[in-house]
C-alpha cells in the first residue's frame, strides 16, 4: 500500500469493516412518514366521515396501517445500507429485496460531493457521493453526521489525489 | 501600458490567433432562404397563398435586404471567431454579443475528426471538430482550408502526443498504415442481409396503401408515408453512402478512420481512449461470417469502427485498437437454472474475463460481444433482486468512462460477489501499464 495504513483505515487486508449508517436517517424519513401519515389519515377519515356519516371515517385506519408497514420498510431499508472503506476502494452495499453493491476505486473518483438539503440540516445529516467519469455509477451515502461526512469526503480526496487516474 | 493600438485589441494574447477559412460567412448566407423552404416545406398551402399576393419586386427587395443582412451577420461572426494552438491548448474565441472563448486541453482530447461535407468539398474546404469528454457543445472549426485543417490536426496531435511545441508543427502527419478496407460490394451485401433495411422497406410498402384502404385521407397517407420512406431510405442507401470507401488506418497518433461517398469524414482516435469494443453479429451474417465492430469514445458519437468485415479480420483490427487483447472465443453460459429467470433468452447470455478485458456477451439471434480492457473501468456493481435471489443469480455491472454500462447477467451468486472483488482488482491494476495521456512523452 502506497498510502493509507490499514489501522488507519479500519481496514485489514481484504476483510471490508462495514459501517451502517446512524439513526439518524432513519429517525428522520420516521418522522416525515408520521407527518404524512397523520396529514393521510385526517383527510381520508374527515372527508367521508363528515360527509358520508361516521362509520366511513374508518377509512383513516387505512393510511394508518399503511404506514406501520413503511415503519418496518424503512427500518429495514435502513439497516441495509452499508459501506466500507477498504485501502483501494470504497464499498457500498445496499437493498433489501433489490440488492446492489458498488465498488468505486479511489483512483477513479472525479469530484466527491457533500450535499445536505435544508431539511437533512435541521436533522444534523448529509450525505456523500461520489462521481467518476461513467454517468452509471451511483455511489451516494446518504444520513451520514456531517462531521463524518467531512472526513470521508477529505479522505476518499486525499486517497484519490494519490491513485489519481484518467479515463 | 502599453499605447493601444488603432483597430487593434488592447489584451491580445501573445500567441498568434488565426481565422477561418474567407468561405465560412457564405454558409450563412444562405440561412434565411433554408428557413424560408422550410417554411414552405412545413406549410405548402399557407406559402402558396403567400406566394401569390407577392410581386416580382417585392420578392427582389426582400431578398436584397435578407440576403445581405445575413451576410453581414456571417461576416459579422466569421469576423469575432478566431483560434489559436498555444503550449497545450486550443482556444477558439468567438461570439458577437455573447462572447465565448472556449480553452481546450490537448492531452484531453478523446478525438479529432476532420469531416468534409459535399458542398464543402465543392469549396475545398473542411470542418475539424474536436471532441472533449464532458462538453456538452462539440467545438468545431468550420470552415478551414483543407491544407490547413489537416496541417492543424497534425499539429494538434502532435502537441497532444507531447511533442515540444516548436517542433509540434513540423512533426506534420504521423504515417498510416492501412489495417482494413470494406469493398463496396460486401457493404452492399451487408445491407442486404440486414433485417432492418427489409423491415423499413416493407413498412414503407405495407403501410401506406393500408392506410388508404382505412382512411381515403391523402395526408394521412402522406404523413406516414414521407418518414417512413425516409427510414428506408436512411437505412439502406443512406447508410451505404454513409459507409462508403470505409477504412481504418494505425498511425502513431492513433486510430484512422475514413469514410464516406458524398461528405467525406476523417476521424483520428488517439491511443488509449477506446472505452469499450464491441463485436456484433446479426443472424444474417453468421453464414458469410460477418462482423460489425463498434467502439465508445467518451465524448464521441461516432460509433461505428468496422462496418463489416469477416470475423478474423475485425479481431486482428480489435487487436490493434486495444494492444495486448485477443477476442475470447468462447464465453461462459449462465447456470442451467437461470432458464427460469430469462426463458430462452439465457442461452444468449455470457462471460469471459482475461488479463486484459471483461468481455459479456448478450443476444441469441443478434449476437453481441462486448469487450472492457480493465483499465477502463470505473466502477463495479452487483445488483440482485428477488426472483434472482430465489435462484441465486446476479447480475455484474461495469461502468466505463463514455456512458457505457456492460453488463454479464445471470451469474451464480457466489461467483458473481467473487467477480467484483476481483474485478475491482483488476480495474485498479490494469490502470498502472496503460499509455499515459500524452502517448508520445
Amino acid at each position: 500500500m502506497e498510502t493509507g495504513s490499514p489501522a488507519e483505515t479500519g481496514a485489514a487486508g481484504d476483510e471490508p469493516v462495514w459501517r451502517g449508517l446512524p439513526p439518524g436517517l432513519l429517525r428522520m424519513r420516521r418522522l416525515l412518514l408520521l407527518v404524512w401519515t397523520a396529514v393521510l389519515a385526517l383527510a381520508a377519515g374527515l372527508l367521508p366521515g363528515l360527509l358520508a356519516g361516521p362509520v366511513w371515517g374508518t377509512f383513516a385506519l387505512l393510511p394508518v396501517a399503511l404506514a406501520a408497514w413503511f415503519w418496518r420498510l424503512l427500518g429495514r431499508n435502513w439497516r441495509s445500507w452499508r459501506y466500507a472503506e477498504r485501502a483501494d476502494d470504497l464499498l457500498i452495499r445496499r437493498g433489501v429485496l433489490w440488492r446492489e453493491e458498488t465498488v468505486v476505486p479511489y483512483g477513479r473518483m472525479q469530484l466527491v460531493e457533500v450535499t445536505s438539503g435544508p431539511l437533512e440540516r435541521y436533522f444534523d445529516l448529509a450525505s456523500v457521493q461520489l462521481h467518476t467519469a461513467a454517468a452509471a455509477t451511483d455511489a451516494v451515502v446518504p444520513g451520514l453526521d456531517p462531521a463524518e461526512a467531512e472526513r470521508l469526503r477529505d479522505r476518499l480526496s486525499e486517497l484519490g489525489e494519490a491513485r489519481s487516474a484518467g479515463l | 501600458m502599453t499605447a493601444p493600438v488603432p483597430g487593434g485589441v488592447p489584451d491580445r494574447p501573445p500567441v498568434a490567433e488565426r481565422r477561418l477559412h474567407p468561405v465560412t460567412p457564405f454558409r450563412r448566407a444562405w440561412a434565411p432562404l433554408a428557413v424560408l423552404a422550410g417554411w414552405a416545406v412545413h406549410d405548402p398551402n399557407a406559402a402558396q397563398e403567400q406566394l401569390t399576393r407577392l410581386t416580382g419586386t417585392m420578392l427582389l427587395t426582400g431578398l436584397s435586404v435578407l440576403v445581405p443582412a445575413a451576410g453581414l451577420y456571417g461576416f459579422l461572426s466569421w469576423w469575432f471567431t478566431h483560434f489559436a494552438v498555444t503550449g497545450g491548448e486550443l482556444r477558439i474565441r468567438t461570439g458577437l454579443l455573447f462572447r465565448r472563448t472556449a480553452h481546450i486541453r490537448l492531452e484531453r482530447i478523446q478525438a479529432v475528426d476532420v469531416t468534409r461535407p459535399l458542398l464543402a468539398r465543392v469549396a475545398g474546404v473542411a470542418k475539424l471538430r474536436i471532441d472533449v469528454v464532458g462538453a456538452a457543445r462539440k467545438d468545431e472549426l468550420a470552415f478551414l482550408g483543407e491544407r490547413e485543417a489537416r496541417a492543424l490536426r497534425a499539429e494538434l496531435l502532435a502537441r497532444a502526443a507531447g511533442f515540444a511545441p516548436e517542433t509540434a508543427r513540423e512533426v506534420g502527419e504521423a504515417p498510416a498504415r492501412e489495417l482494413l478496407r470494406v469493398p463496396p460490394r460486401a457493404l452492399v451485401l451487408s445491407l442486404l442481409l440486414t433485417g432492418a433495411t427489409w423491415g423499413s422497406l416493407a413498412a414503407a410498402l405495407v403501410v401506406p396503401p393500408l392506410l388508404w384502404f382505412a382512411t381515403h385521407s391523402v395526408w394521412t397517407v402522406l404523413a406516414t408515408a414521407v418518414p417512413l420512406l425516409g427510414a428506408a431510405g436512411a437505412s439502406s442507401a443512406g447508410r451505404f453512402v454513409a459507409e462508403y470507401g470505409w477504412s481504418v488506418g494505425e498511425s502513431p497518433d492513433g486510430l484512422r478512420i475514413d469514410r464516406g461517398l458524398l461528405d467525406r469524414a476523417h476521424e483520428t482516435v488517439p491511443p488509449g481512449r477506446v472505452q469499450t469494443v464491441r463485436l456484433v453479429e446479426p443472424l444474417l451474417w453468421r453464414r458469410p461470417g460477418w462482423v460489425r465492430v463498434e467502439l465508445d469514445v467518451a465524448g464521441s458519437d461516432n460509433s461505428v469502427l468496422v462496418p463489416v468485415a469477416p470475423r478474423p479480420v475485425a479481431e486482428s483490427v480489435v487487436a490493434r485498437v486495444l494492444p495486448g487483447v485477443t477476442v475470447p472465443a468462447s464465453a461462459a453460459r449462465p447456470p442451467r437454472r437461470a432458464r427460469w429467470c430469462v426463458p430462452v433468452w439465457w442461452r444468449g447470455h455470457g462471460l469471459v474475463v482475461t488479463d486484459a478485458v471483461f468481455a459479456a456477451r448478450h443476444g441469441l439471434l443478434r449476437r453481441r460481444l462486448s469487450l472492457v480492457p480493465h483499465a477502463k473501468v470505473q466502477s463495479v456493481r452487483l445488483t440482485q433482486g428477488p426472483w434472482g435471489r430465489l435462484w441465486r443469480l446476479a447480475d455484474v455491472h461495469v461502468d466505463t468512462g463514455a456512458g457505457g454500462t456492460v453488463t454479464a447477467r445471470l451469474r451464480d451468486a457466489e461467483e458473481a460477489a467473487r467477480l467484483l472483488r476481483a474485478q475491482a482488482e483488476r480495474s485498479r491494476t490494469g490502470r498502472r501499464d496503460a499509455r499515459p495521456d500524452r502517448w508520445m512523452a
